[in-house]
């Protein structure tokens, strides 16, 4: 896909997802808004897969630690022929195929579970490692959210990506400066994160989240690097969603109104 | 035939590194993960034979978890080791998440189960280590109570026969030998090591070797103890407990644990559903550990066959 395409395939997956979270009037809006540009770059240009064989051995995998951003998700899969649209109606039901957080066992195409976060990075290290040993050129993307580096357990794994030379390996940070409580700063800072994974050896990458072009210039260089790559992405939580993007910090988790939801498609479509 | 408590001739870590390495020749998904304490597991051999599917993964247990999780969904049998407390309930949570509920396929190692920490002391004892794991569905909870037992097991878990998570609680160091070579371990059922009429004992790790001392002192009073090795604490060998109950109505439990959440507690829930029966507990009451010989130890918190013997005498009058 070139720029225009990816911005084109973006936008699909902006109101997909809406469309999506529609049905049950509630959910993660913020942070499944905020990755959707970079969802786009993965599964429209970068990640190597097969939709008809999601288990296929020599694929790119993705890790979606921040695991509640499964909407967005859900939608590209969709999109991409992973499973058929009308499964998109089953987020949050019951019995249904589309949990909230991700879970690799219910979804087709969804490489890892997810949901207690901080807990991805280390998967996909094992991943990337696995890979190696039997020489796989496979990649592992690992989409975490700024908020989530406060855990403990990223900065482990980041020192692991390094100690063990993964260079395979690609963390991507939905900087979107909220977490649940509030604006990053004000609750948890998580300070300087490209300084602190540049001084454990990282390859540290910062662009424009809601720019496809960028993204996918970043992730090019990403993949040419000898060391495990980080890309630090600006957005905004709720990007694209007007009345999300409007209530930052009160974004993360929200109820909307179907009336509301088709006035932000009307927006996106603009 | 009395029994009489002599060491197994291989220590425990050196039985489950020689066995490792031997399934690790045979099959190159076999890979070892250690936190900083490959000097003590005794994985070294492993480590300096199979020097690309060793990781140490450094003083971080969490990260070691998922990254055997990530291991696991590239197809490797990941081994993953630390001391129990740190294998555990260091890690509860990315046992539950990233290796559980995501549905891989990993073994745990926890060394040192309780009194056997010795030195250590309480911060490296752990009297909980299989509560904090058993509430979590579908993990299988191991004890080996001797070299031959733990080589088997380890075996076992190295095949395609057994998909998921399983924790081995293992001792590092001496045990006392129970089995001969040709002995079978099904995963998930006890083994009738004694046969008895009177009451059942069920024991697990260094409680079975008391165990069987307390049921020849038990035999010189007249009174005949049945012994089983309850080497699968998850899933409980329900049927077994059943017939135990029906075949000699009174059972004690030994285990180097806390009684809450062990496997007496286990026992009593199968017993309950099944056939109720009197049951005594011997095991850790609610304590934290402490620094001392294992020995010492096993006296402070009970865990001996004087003290099985007691309950025995308490179980037959109620």
């Amino acid at each position: 896909m070139n720029t225009e395409q990816l911005t084109a395939f973006a936008r699909e997956i902006r109101v997909t997802t809406l469309r999506e979270l529609a049905v049950p009037g509630f959910g993660h809006i913020g942070g499944a808004m905020s990755i959707v540009e970079t969802l786009a770059v993965l599964y429209g240009k970068h990640m190597r897969y097969d939709a008809g064989n999601p288990h296929w051995q020599d694929r790119d995998k993705l890790v979606l630690s921040k695991g509640h951003s499964g909407p967005s998700l859900y939608a590209a899969l969709s999109l991409k022929g992973f499973f058929p649209a009308d499964m998109l109606t089953e987020l949050n039901k019951a019995g249904g195929r589309l949990p909230s957080h991700v879970d690799r066992t219910k979804t087709p195409g969804v490489d890892m579970t997810a949901g207690s976060l901080g807990q991805g990075l280390s998967v996909a290290c094992g991943i990337a490692l696995g890979d190696r040993m039997d020489g796989r050129d496979s990649r592992t993307f690992c989409i975490v959210g700024d908020g989530e580096l406060n855990e403990g357990q990223n900065w482990e794994a980041v020192m692991f990506a390094a100690q063990f030379k993964l260079k395979n390996l690609t963390l991507l940070v939905d900087n979107n400066k909220v977490q649940l409580d509030g604006w990053t700063n004000d609750v948890m800072s998580i300070g300087n994160a490209t300084g602190a994974l540049e001084s454990f050896g990282w390859h540290v990458l910062e662009c424009n989240g809601h720019d496809v072009g960028a993204i996918d210039a970043a992730i090019t260089k990403a993949k040419s690097d000898s060391r495990p790559s980080a890309i630090i992405l600006d957005t905004v939580k709720g990007k694209g969603a007007n009345f999300a993007e409007a209530a930052a910090p009160g974004n993360h988790h929200m109820t909307f109104t179907a009336e509301q939801i088709e006035l932000a498609i009307r927006e996106v479509l603009k | 035939m009395s029994f009489t408590k002599v060491n197994a001739p291989t220590l425990m870590r050196d039985a489950l590194c020689n066995t490792l390495i031997e399934c690790a020749e045979r099959d190159s998904r076999i890979v070892a993960l250690d936190a900083d304490l490959v000097s003590s597991s005794g994985l070294k051999p492993f480590f300096k034979k199979f020097p690309n599917r060793s990781i140490n993964c450094g003083i971080a247990e969490a990260n070691m978890m998922g990254v055997a999780a990530g291991l696991s969904l590239t197809g490797k049998i990941p081994f993953a080791h630390s001391f129990g407390p740190f294998a555990t309930r260091r890690v509860c949570d990315q046992i539950f998440v990233s290796q559980a509920y995501a549905h891989l396929n990993v073994r745990v190692i926890g060394s040192d189960p309780g009194v056997t920490a010795a030195y250590n002391g309480g911060t490296h004892m752990p009297f909980e280590d299989m509560a904090v794991l058993r509430s979590i569905p579908e993990i299988t909870l191991l004890e080996p109570a001797d070299p031959i037992a733990l080589a088997n097991l380890v075996t076992q878990l190295s095949s395609d026969e057994h998909y998921g998570i399983y924790y081995l609680r293992v001792t590092r160091k001496d045990m006392p030998a129970i089995y001969s070579a040709d002995d079978k371990f099904n995963i998930g059922k006890g083994n009738v090591i004694r046969a008895g009429g009177d009451l059942t004992i069920f024991a697990s790790g260094i409680m079975v070797a008391e165990a069987m001392l307390a049921a020849d002192a038990l035999s010189t009073e007249g009174v005949d103890a049945r012994v089983v090795d309850m080497f699968t604490w998850k899933p409980i060998d329900a049927e077994l407990v059943e017939r135990c109950a029906s075949e000699t109505g009174r059972f004690v439990v030994a285990e180097n644990h806390n009684v809450y959440g062990g496997l007496g507690a286990a026992i009593a829930e199968a017993a309950a559903r099944t056939r109720p029966v009197p049951i005594e507990f011997v095991g850790v009451d609610d304590r934290f550990g402490q620094v001392g010989k294992q020995n010492e130890l096993q006296e402070i918190y009970g865990l001996t066959s004087s003290a099985i013997i007691s309950a025995a005498v308490a179980v037959t009058g109620r």
